[in-house]
């Protein structure tokens, strides 16, 4: 467990998880209905902020925040 | 051989009969679509056929046969009228697509009560206004949603059940609510169905227009005439096709095609319960041997997007037939189609307010990629002069498609909205809101909206809502929602935001007003994009000119800005 996977599990479950679903970090987000493709733009723009980057809308795909684990791969190719 | 033949043949000599015949209907007897979808497919012999395959998004699976659809529905009719629940009153559909979604559905309308699905991801203001207009009964719905009912239930005076297909035991239920577990139920054998008849009201869709609330929409029993020809000649459904509509029945494809289409031609169909994956997506077709896909172009672009070789990796040689529905499907998807499954989406044009297919492309006639396609039998369709409302005697032009009133899907009127209702209609022709032209050869070209709702994904926007919406955030200040062009979606929403004192646009802000519109109204609805500016252009009686905004989101001409404030 690291700092980002806590957050970024945090936000995923105050913004996108209606009930009291429990969710770890390889729950599948875009694949299991938790979070849908319009709601993706939401997120990535939250990461954005957070990490002070900017992730290619190419590289923002459904497999790609599918779940915190691979969100915070992704994060970590753009963190400086 | 597809079921439809020869097109220009069934042109000629087309009446509705001919569907009345297939169902054994005879005009002044009862007809009720949740007797057609289950107890009559039974009564042809095919009581043990596999009706329902549903898939959850943790792979979990779950069969129903035709037997099963019946028993299950009698249930479900069953339990709503030991509610008290009366025949016409609605009853909301509020669930993830389940199997208690589609069987209920049936359910209601065996009781003789009007089914109102509505999209599970709708957030509570726009569940509200929904629920309102309509004046609801019951809602049905899952523990994961009730939060978002329980939320409103205390201004719903008329709401007098929320009913739970999933409660937990353990958790004790609040006033007017009441579980109902599906499985566990008693199954009636026999269950009066509600003898009701071709003008009783079946279901209630709500779509949004571009002011005013969303609109409810009327739909009666008869209109299983066009929906079940319209799904055996266009989708080609055939006794031993493996079906599969992506769409939600929270929405009108999903109820007409994925529900009422389906099961009223017999065949087997497959319901995925899950978010989209390109690679989700190929294995369920390969598993369950998929023969006709009905999706939507949004969808395909997203595949096209995931690229050839994930394709690669699957079976999909069980595919004969795919169609498409939502927003136009641009030539590009045709022809990827054609070139990574063998065959081209058809295209197939209709809204919420038709209840079935218009103008489509056709099993075995030539197809133009980028095309609506021509008329459905038995549909006069043309394209009007939008000032004069008279035809155009050439082809090529574009102005408003017009169509004759008389199919039997034609929606009866706007709920508690008769004056929108007559608004629809110009000299004698049914406006759908859409411009287009046509061709020669009499294919139809779709052009765009005639007016200022969003299309995105396929799915009806109200800039009036989510400018509504944005003006209740304590930020905004002004507020102005138009189109923006996108690969996928084909458009979505974008708003234009002017500030109260005291706030500045940022980053943070522009999120947090995104996932305010999101959790108030729908995902759908969320903009996309936030653009925070110092004033809106406006007319000098203080009018937001929208079709300024509009035009610099698609690069177009602003065109006469004689009446603009600042000018």
């Amino acid at each position: 467990m690291d700092e980002m996977q806590e957050i970024i599990k945090a936000y995923v479950i105050k913004e996108y998880v209606e009930d009291d679903t429990e969710l770890t970090y390889d729950s599948p987000l875009i694949s299991g209905g938790i979070v849908d493709s319009f709601s993706m733009v939401s997120l990535k723009r939250f990461l954005e902020n957070k990490y002070k980057i900017s992730i290619p809308d190419e590289k923002a795909t459904p497999d790609a925040f599918d779940s915190v684990n691979k969100i915070c791969a992704l994060v970590r190719e753009y963190v400086k | 051989m597809s079921n439809i033949g020869s097109y220009d043949e069934r042109i000629k000599n087309f009446d509705w009969n001919i569907a009345e015949k297939e169902l054994d209907y005879e005009p002044g007897n009862p007809i009720n679509i949740g007797w057609y979808c289950s107890d009559r497919i039974c009564e042809k012999g095919f009581g043990n056929k596999p009706a329902l395959i549903w898939e959850g998004s943790a792979g979990n699976e779950k069969r129903y046969t035709y037997n099963d659809l019946r028993l299950n529905s009698n249930a479900v009719g069953q339990f709503l009228r030991d509610l008290g629940i009366r025949p016409e009153e609605r009853v909301c559909l509020f669930m993830d697509k389940i199997p208690e979604l589609y069987i209920g559905f049936l359910g209601i309308l065996k009781m003789g009560g009007i089914a109102q699905p509505l999209f599970s991801a709708f957030g509570d203001e726009s569940l509200f206004v929904r629920l309102d207009n309509a004046q609801t009964t019951a809602i049905i719905t899952q523990k994961k949603h009730a939060p978002k009912v329980r939320k409103i239930m205390d201004k719903m005076p008329y709401l007098k059940h929320m009913i739970i297909v999933d409660a937990d035991p353990s958790k004790p239920l609040a006033d007017r609510e009441v579980a109902f577990d599906m499985e566990q139920a008693e199954k009636p054998e026999k269950f009066t169905i509600h003898p009701t008849y071709a003008e009783s009201p079946s279901v209630l869709h709500y779509t949004s227009g571009t002011t005013g609330q969303p609109k409810g929409v009327k739909h009666v029993h008869y209109s299983l005439i066009s929906q079940y020809l319209t799904s055996k000649w266009v989708l080609d459904l055939q006794e031993s096709d493996i079906y599969w509509c992506t769409a939600d029945p929270g929405w009108v494809t999903g109820t007409s095609y994925g529900i009422i289409g389906a099961f009223s031609n017999g065949v087997t169909q497959c319901v995925l319960d899950a978010g989209f994956s390109a690679d989700n997506w190929y294995r369920f077709i390969e598993k369950h041997k998929i023969t006709m896909w009905y999706s939507a172009p949004t969808a395909i672009r997203s595949l096209m997007k995931a690229g050839d070789e994930v394709i690669k990796k699957y079976d999909l040689s069980s595919l004969r037939h795919l169609a498409s529905v939502g927003e136009p499907l641009n030539s590009e998807a045709v022809i990827w189609s054609e070139k990574v499954f063998g065959k081209p989406f058809l295209d197939t044009y209709w809204q919420t307010e038709t209840g079935s297919m218009m103008i489509t492309n056709f099993p075995g006639m030539k197809i133009k990629p980028g095309s609506m396609g021509k008329p459905f039998p038995g549909i006069t369709a043309t394209v009007i002069d939008s000032e004069t409302f008279e035809p155009f005697g050439e082809p090529g032009k574009i102005g408003l498609i017009a169509i004759k009133p008389g199919w039997p899907s034609m929606m009866r009127t706007y709920w508690r909205n008769e004056e929108t209702y007559q608004k629809k209609f110009k000299n004698g022709w049914y406006l759908p809101g859409d411009r287009s032209s046509i061709d020669k050869e009499g294919y139809f070209w779709f052009v765009g909206r005639d007016d200022d709702v969003i299309n995105t994904g396929g799915h009806l926007v109200s800039p009036f809502e989510v400018e509504s919406a944005l003006l209740e955030h304590p930020a905004v200040a002004e507020s102005a929602v138009v189109a923006k062009p996108d690969f996928v979606n084909m458009e979505v929403v974008k708003a234009f935001v002017t500030l109260k004192p005291g706030f500045v646009g940022s980053k943070d802000l522009d999120l947090e007003i995104m996932n305010f519109v999101r959790k108030k109204l729908s995902p759908l609805a969320m903009p996309q994009e936030i653009e925070f500016i110092d004033s809106l252009p406006k007319t000098r009686s203080g009018k937001i000119m929208r079709r300024i905004l509009h035009a610099k989101e698609w690069g177009e001409e602003i065109g006469d800005t004689s009446t603009l404030e600042n000018d």
